[in-house]
């Protein structure tokens, strides 16, 4: 027999599986408001507000933050510069080894982190290059470049040749052109692809621990931070403020190029 | 006088393709000129060669006598309606059409009036806050025209325009383009895959094979004259018959092309054969004969009366009307 309606057990399944991936992400939003502060008891004694004060009265708290901030946007920024420029390149040209080149992209993001930190730490080390918070941002720029170029490389594919062809008919040179007619058309994914990009360098952990030196950026604050006694809520805070500036953005990037349509061009 | 724009032995190659191989012509000031063939002959190429989104391999491309090998497209007094229109989506109408004149830094009062005045030439005054996206496939196409000639190009260029349109309103389309160009007097050329089209618009008209130009002239020579058995054969439906045929039919031993229209069905005649399909078209019906293996159309005026299928019938014409071709 077939049916378009799911039986009980596989509801029961898809549930379970939901509740199992999502129970974990309330309790922590739920720890940081408990009264006990050296242990995670369940249930909690009690609930106060009070971490949120004690954690923005934290000193240690706030140059991790601001240095996460400042990699995540300044990665950002520079994967949409390069990204958008090789998803023009390879969108545009038909050319000898292109889907290799295409897959080497790509692979920043399929390789596990650990492989790319090693590769970027030793070439670092080779370039004699010492570890700032640039070495950080180079490290998340691989895999920021990978999102902005996905995005923008639909896009472009979306994008009908024939809008560019008529703006140079029309008079327009390759700046007026890029100016006009390319960037509104891209914008949308840009900044989608611009906002993951953003999300994924502020949580990172793996790469960032090859490409630190001294600095800790927020997730390494919150790792260290873990196995310490004192405060324990404090972390929970700081989890749900990384929650909210990482889903936040692929919120709206999901909701910029969801709708496509209109931005399709040219055609019939 | 100086041809609008002429080829001298234009070729272009992509890698081991000649898409375009050893094309001469001289297209006048004003004439409306058609570039017909079938897809793959290399007409679009040539209208591309004028607009400069491509390159001659060889020979030289000159517009009103100036040489263009090095003028990038946007420096061609040369605008092109193009076949999937290629409206900018994010802009309404107007800004559409104002383009060409904003990129040319012409201020916004001036430009939006004269954005306003071509879409009254091309009757759609009223629509400049749409966007191209909330128009039909026949309007964009008018869109597509008035931007294109806002720059008051000395050549417009106009690939497949007609193709995405449905029957009835092509025909409407093809008067009023017919129109427009007799009124701006400027250099119209056409490509497009549709003999009547062509036929019936153009001035002049070449037709495309393989890269080649089999034929180059007035609708009528090229209807009427074919020179070669593709061009018979692609422009209009025309009777192609081998030598064997053309001289048991009272000709040279040559191929030759004979039009339908041309051919009666009567009891005594130059040739026989039996009726293997009739079609009705309106004015008159296609009858075809199998004659000696070959297949022969006549067209039968509505009102006469016409063999069964599978009858014996002759067929009669005048003999200048059979054409001999030399290939």
């Amino acid at each position: 027999m077939h049916s378009d309606r799911a039986s009980l057990g596989l509801k029961i399944a898809a549930i379970t599986g939901l509740l199992f991936l999502h129970l974990p992400i309330l309790l922590i939003f739920l720890y940081a408001f408990t009264t006990e502060e050296k242990s995670y008891q369940f249930p909690p004694p009690g609930l106060t507000l009070k971490w949120f004060g004690v954690a923005w009265g934290r000193d240690d708290i706030w140059p991790p933050l601001i240095l996460s901030l400042e990699v995540a946007a300044i990665a950002t920024v520079v994967a949409i510069i390069l990204g958008t420029l090789v998803s023009a390149a390879m969108s545009r040209t038909k050319f000898f080894g292109r889907e290799q080149i295409s897959l080497l992209i790509l692979l920043p993001i399929a390789l596990p982190g650990v492989i790319t930190g090693m590769a970027l730490r030793s070439a670092f080390s080779v370039m004699d290059i010492p570890y700032s918070v640039w070495t950080i941002i180079l490290g998340h720029a691989t895999f920021c470049i990978v999102i902005v170029y996905n995005n923008a490389v639909a896009r472009f594919r979306r994008i009908s040749g024939g809008i560019l062809e008529a703006s140079s008919d029309l008079g327009a040179n390759g700046f007026q052109t890029f100016r006009h007619v390319l960037l509104p058309n891209l914008g949308s994914a840009l900044l989608a692809g611009g906002m993951l990009a953003f999300a994924l360098s502020f949580d990172e952990v793996i790469v960032t621990t090859f490409t630190a030196g001294q600095q800790s950026t927020l997730p390494i604050w919150m790792l260290q931070e873990l196995v310490r006694p004192r405060q324990r809520p404090v972390t929970n805070v700081v989890a749900i403020v990384v929650f909210m500036v990482t889903f936040l953005p692929i919120l709206c990037a999901y909701y910029l190029t969801r709708d496509g349509d209109q931005t399709a061009g040219g055609g019939k | 006088m100086t041809a609008a724009v002429e080829f001298q032995n234009v070729t272009r190659h992509f890698g081991n393709v000649r898409a375009v191989d050893g094309v001469n012509l001289a297209i006048a000031e004003g004439e409306f000129f058609a570039m017909l063939g079938p897809s793959g002959s290399g007409k679009t190429t040539c209208l591309r060669l004028i607009s400069g989104f491509e390159q001659p391999s060889g020979g030289a491309i000159s517009i009103f006598g100036q040489d263009v090998s090095n003028v990038p497209p946007n420096k061609r007094n040369v605008n092109t309606v193009f076949q999937d229109y290629a409206l900018f989506p994010h802009m309404t109408v107007r800004d559409n059409v104002a383009y060409g004149l904003m990129v040319k830094g012409i201020g916004k009062a001036e430009r939006l009036a004269k954005a306003e005045e071509m879409l009254g030439l091309v009757k759609l005054p009223g629509y400049g806050d749409r966007k191209p996206g909330q128009l039909s496939g026949g309007q964009r196409q008018r869109v597509a025209l008035a931007r294109a000639l806002v720059n008051e190009p000395r050549v417009l260029l106009l690939d497949e325009p007609l193709g995405a349109l449905d029957l009835k309103l092509r025909e409407a389309m093809q008067d009023e383009l017919k129109a427009l160009q007799k009124r701006l007097g400027i250099t119209f050329v056409f490509v497009t895959h549709d003999q009547h089209e062509a036929l019936s618009m153009a001035d002049r008209l070449a037709v495309f094979s393989d890269g080649k130009i089999a034929q180059i002239g007035t609708p009528e020579d090229v209807y009427a004259r074919p020179q070669s058995r593709f061009v018979a054969d692609f422009v209009g439906s025309s009777n192609v018959l081998p030598p064997g045929l053309t001289r048991a039919l009272g000709g040279p031993a040559k191929w030759a092309s004979l039009r339908p229209e041309a051919v009666r069905l009567s009891a005594e005649g130059q040739g026989r054969g039996r009726v293997t399909a009739i079609r009705y078209l309106g004015a008159g019906s296609r009858v075809v004969l199998d004659i000696g293996g070959t297949e022969v159309a006549a067209l039968v005026p509505a009102g006469q009366p016409l063999p069964g299928e599978g009858a014996e019938a002759a067929i009669a014409f005048d003999p200048t009307a059979l054409h001999v071709m030399e290939a």
